[in-house]
């Protein structure tokens, strides 16, 4: 990782006002955003918006062409253009041609996207940003570090400072003073002005109208004061039908802002009256910029769903600590990292990429219903493929698909027999024994792995079996995990067989851009697991059972491997997570909980994969609860623990943070046990916990469901 | 019955939203008792016919000539002549809005008129008249009503102009008018 990068984030993380306002802002996005959506069905809106979209996205020349027509008939001029560089002729020939000394804008991220602004004053134009958090940044000669609330990252102190500056001395950091400054400064530049240009939110193409949603007002000053308003809109913003704008309208304020409604709402469909009675110049830019490459891209056509909510900014839990600015100049967040990759360069996203740690919150929240997550995995994968595998890469997962040579060397490494263990290597291996152990402390790595402990273990015959895979950690780390799930089922009549061939299950390849090791890795897997006669293919860990019930298939997709894929798809039918297959056990009557079991307090932490992706999160919560435990919730239970697989090496400056909060979490809920699903949270919430002395206690729900099982 | 229970219901709704964004709702039975309540609430801001003291009314179908004159008549410095530096300079703009949504509690405007954007814009204080019977549900239903080649400039008003754009609190009142003051007029004709 680059050391300017890894330094913006550092600076990032030593800003208390950045952490503090934005970790606020979330917390209070959570609750609001959930009140905006209360009566309102999200999954059946989010679908009609990526409907509408995703319609849109394939037909974007048609609908710029309809769009074009409308408009043209109307009286307004449509310029289209594939290149930033005509945008910014066309408006400083326009605004010459026109004698234009001043300009104001209203937010357009377009216009960011082309440094438009530099462009005009250049050229001695005065373009005035009047966007409050615009206005700001400008003045301060900043880049907006969130798509909706440019200047989240300041506080009133420094925007005290910097109207002081550039504006006028005396002003004091009382925000209701400093708003009302700004709308004295501003109110001469709007009358002022000869040129308004603003962006859009929807470019209608029926009817050629453009949808602009604000709250301070100044879209509509910038549109009616003005005689020239000239809208620069990318391609991505255009639907089909005048009726579609309702979903978009009714999503974007909640999602963005967590408002049933913003303020202002103004829909231009054509020229209207000056205030001298002059018809306005209306002049209405459809910028491409590559959207129709990538709406010609099978993965990324995805993207051009998105309506600039921003939400996957405000859930996300390295957003919230790092801010906008570690991200890049113009689109930050999540689909920031996805927009900077094609409307700037592939290797622009490089680092930026690296800062998703996979929980897949933005996916959750997305009303055009975009995998994030994915897509950034699949940057990876193409910055991987463009840029090839590294060296210390090759050699790491050389090891971790050799099962035992993986296990001897990390159990050498973690009794400190190793010479290797010095000189870094280990630190790069997936997940494990990094020497950055500030936070949390490390497991200790079982003397026998779990593929040898489980021959050992007393089965009875049964004629059901199951397969179950164990994972690097179970199987390294936490054997009695594994013993958990074994003893469980033998409860049900069913015997536990441990498939010899199995290896890693290509999470950590995958999620480095690998894919040709990690559809190797499934391949292996696959192999071995059909080779057993069972019913069930069993794991404890949701990143394992994510990746054998549908990596696996979307690996060997991705890589061009489809003769293997009735395969992948037959294993896949098979797998079930443990408390999905407890809970059909128990309702089944092949399980009973032992009576009498004394009511014992406990917490749950949701696991990103098991949650979002298995979406099985309640299942553990109620076997617990019927076993005769009383859960306490921690606040933002489902909020990712920072482990994130090997992302706890490659940033443990962002992971700790994560894992604090967490902590703070489980603690402040007073329960004395944490129930987890996941190993990997095990690992890294129980080696937090350790770190501090805490006596609160760790366990994957396996365990503790086999002393209330009967 | 349930056709006039369900019309109140949406009243409510809609006054509730419309107060929850932080605008007023007064609710009255006739034109004449709104054109009286605009013309006391006019002389309660200091209207007058001195320098920025002017408020700035957009033509609308409430206001006939006759009622014209004796608005000007009642309150000094009201002009119905809406120029964008009166408009720029006067205490409040009155206009008259087409529908309402009860869910959001927002207003729309066919604001072609250049008027009518003028006096919800730049006064501190927007007036806007609505017929009681122009209370929509919803989104929806609005935009099923609304045609924008007919209407090239509309406006969707929720409650007044607001920023969180400094550490996320809420300031009301930046570029646009920083109160709202809607008045239901129970016996006002639907405008569009």
């Amino acid at each position: 990782m680059n050391k300017e990068f890894k330094q913006s984030i550092v600076n990032a993380l030593a800003n208390p006002n950045l952490g503090g306002a934005l970790g606020r802002f979330s917390e209070a996005y959570r609750v609001g955003r959930a009140k905006a959506y209360e009566g309102i069905d999200f999954e059946s809106l989010r679908t009609s918006v990526a409907e509408i979209k995703s319609a849109a996205a394939a037909h974007l020349d048609e609908l710029a062409e309809k769009f074009t027509q409308a408009a043209e008939a109307r009286g307004t001029k449509v310029f289209r253009t594939d290149s930033p560089q005509a945008v910014k002729d066309y408006i400083l020939r326009l605004a010459q041609k026109h004698g234009v000394k001043s300009v104001v804008k209203s937010k357009s991220m377009a216009s960011e996207e082309i440094h438009l602004n530099k462009h005009l004053e250049q050229a001695g134009i005065e373009v005035r940003e009047t966007d409050l958090g615009e206005w700001i940044i400008q003045l301060a000669h900043q880049t907006p570090s969130h798509m909706v609330m440019p200047a989240i990252h300041m506080t009133k102190e420094e925007v005290t400072d910097v109207f002081n500056e550039n504006v006028e001395a005396g002003q004091t950091p009382d925000i209701a003073k400093l708003v009302r400054f700004a709308r004295g400064k501003l109110r001469p530049k709007f009358l002022q002005a000869e040129m308004g240009i603003t962006g859009a939110n929807i470019a209608v193409a029926d009817t050629g109208s453009i949808v602009i949603v604000t709250n301070e007002g100044n879209a509509r000053l910038v549109t009616t004061l003005p005689r020239i308003h000239v809208a620069i809109i990318g391609l991505e913003k255009l639907i089909e039908h005048f009726g579609d704008i309702t979903p978009i309208l009714t999503a974007l304020p909640r999602s963005a802002t967590a408002q049933l409604l913003t303020s202002y709402v103004t829909i231009v469909s054509g020229p209207v009256p000056n205030t001298d009675g002059t018809p306005k110049e209306l002049h209405i830019i459809l910028m491409d910029n590559r959207r129709n490459e990538m709406a010609h891209d099978p993965r990324f056509k995805q993207a051009l769903q998105c309506i600039r909510c921003a939400s996957c900014l405000n859930v996300c839990p390295v957003f919230r600590l790092v801010g906008g600015h570690v991200f890049g100049k113009v689109y930050t967040g999540g689909i920031g990292t996805i927009l900077t990759a094609w409307f700037g360069a592939l290797k622009e996203s490089d680092e930026i990429q690296s800062l998703c740690i996979q929980c897949g919150n933005c996916k959750d929240v997305c009303p055009g219903k975009i995998d994030i997550p994915d897509l950034i995995l699949e940057l990876r994968r193409r910055l991987a493929v463009e840029q090839g595998q590294p060296l210390m890469q090759k050699a790491i997962f050389s090891v971790v698909n050799n099962r035992r040579l993986f296990h001897a060397m990390i159990r050498a490494a973690s009794v400190g027999q190793a010479p290797f263990a010095k000189q870094g290597f280990i630190r790069h291996l997936p997940m494990f024994l990094s020497s950055m152990t500030d936070t949390r402390s490390l497991p200790a790595i079982a003397e026998v792995p779990f593929r040898d402990r489980i021959q050992k273990i007393q089965q009875p015959k049964c004629a059901e079996k199951a397969a179950f895979f164990s994972g690097c950690l179970v199987d390294f780390a936490y054997p009695e995990m594994g013993e958990a799930v074994v003893k469980v089922l033998n409860k049900a009549g069913i015997e536990v067989v441990f498939p010899e061939g199995q290896t890693c299950c290509g999470a950590p390849a995958r999620y480095s851009g690998a894919y040709e090791v990690a559809a190797q890795n499934g391949a292996d897997n696959i192999r071995a697991l059909l080779a057993e006669d069972v019913k069930y293919v069993v794991s404890a860990c949701p990143t394992c059972t994510v990746a054998l019930k549908q990596d696996f298939i979307a690996n060997l997709e991705a890589v061009g491997r489809t003769d293997e894929l009735p395969a992948a798809r037959q294993l896949a039918e098979k797998v079930v997570d443990f408390s999905t297959l407890v809970n059909q056990l128990l309702d089944g009557g092949r399980l009973k909980f032992k009576p009498g079991i004394e009511p014992a307090k406990f917490t749950y932490h949701d696991s990103c994969h098991l949650k979002r992706t298995l979406r099985a999160e309640q299942t553990p919560r109620k076997l617990m609860k019927q076993a005769g435990y009383e859960l306490v919730e921690m606040e933002e239970s489902d909020m990712c623990c920072g482990m994130g697989g090997s992302y706890t090496i490659k940033l443990p400056e962002i992971s700790a943070p994560i894992l604090e909060r967490k902590l703070m979490n489980i603690e402040k809920t007073g329960a004395p046990l944490v129930l987890i699903d996941c190993p990997g949270c095990v690992m890294q919430i129980g080696g937090g916990l350790d770190k501090r002395g805490s006596e609160i206690k760790v366990e994957h729900t396996a365990q503790r469901l086999l002393e209330c099982l009967d | 019955m349930s056709a006039i229970l369900e019309s109140s219901a949406i009243i409510e709704s809609f006054k509730s939203h419309a107060e929850a964004v932080s605008a007023q709702v007064q609710r009255v039975a006739t034109k004449q008792m709104a054109l009286e309540l605009i013309a006391r609430l006019l002389h309660e801001e200091g209207v007058d016919d001195k320098p920025k003291c002017h408020a700035v009314w957009a033509a609308c179908p409430l206001v006939g000539p006759a009622e014209r004159q004796a608005l000007e008549r009642a309150v000094p410095g009201l002009t119905f002549d809406v120029t964008r530096e009166l408009a720029a300079e006067a205490k409040a703009g009155i206009s008259q809005m087409d529908w309402a949504l009860a869910d959001t509690g927002t207003l729309v405007q066919d604001a072609t008129e250049v008027a009518k954007r003028l006096v919800s814009t730049l006064p501190p204080l927007h007036i806007a008249i609505l017929s009681t019977a122009a209370v929509l549900p919803d989104l929806a239903a609005v935009v099923q009503r609304i045609d924008p080649l007919k209407s090239p400039y509309l406006s969707f008003i929720t409650g007044p102009s607001r920023t969180a754009d400094i550490e996320r609190v809420l300031t009301i009142g930046v570029h646009g008018p920083e109160r709202l003051i809607i008045i239901l007029v129970d016996d006002l004709e639907v405008a569009a």
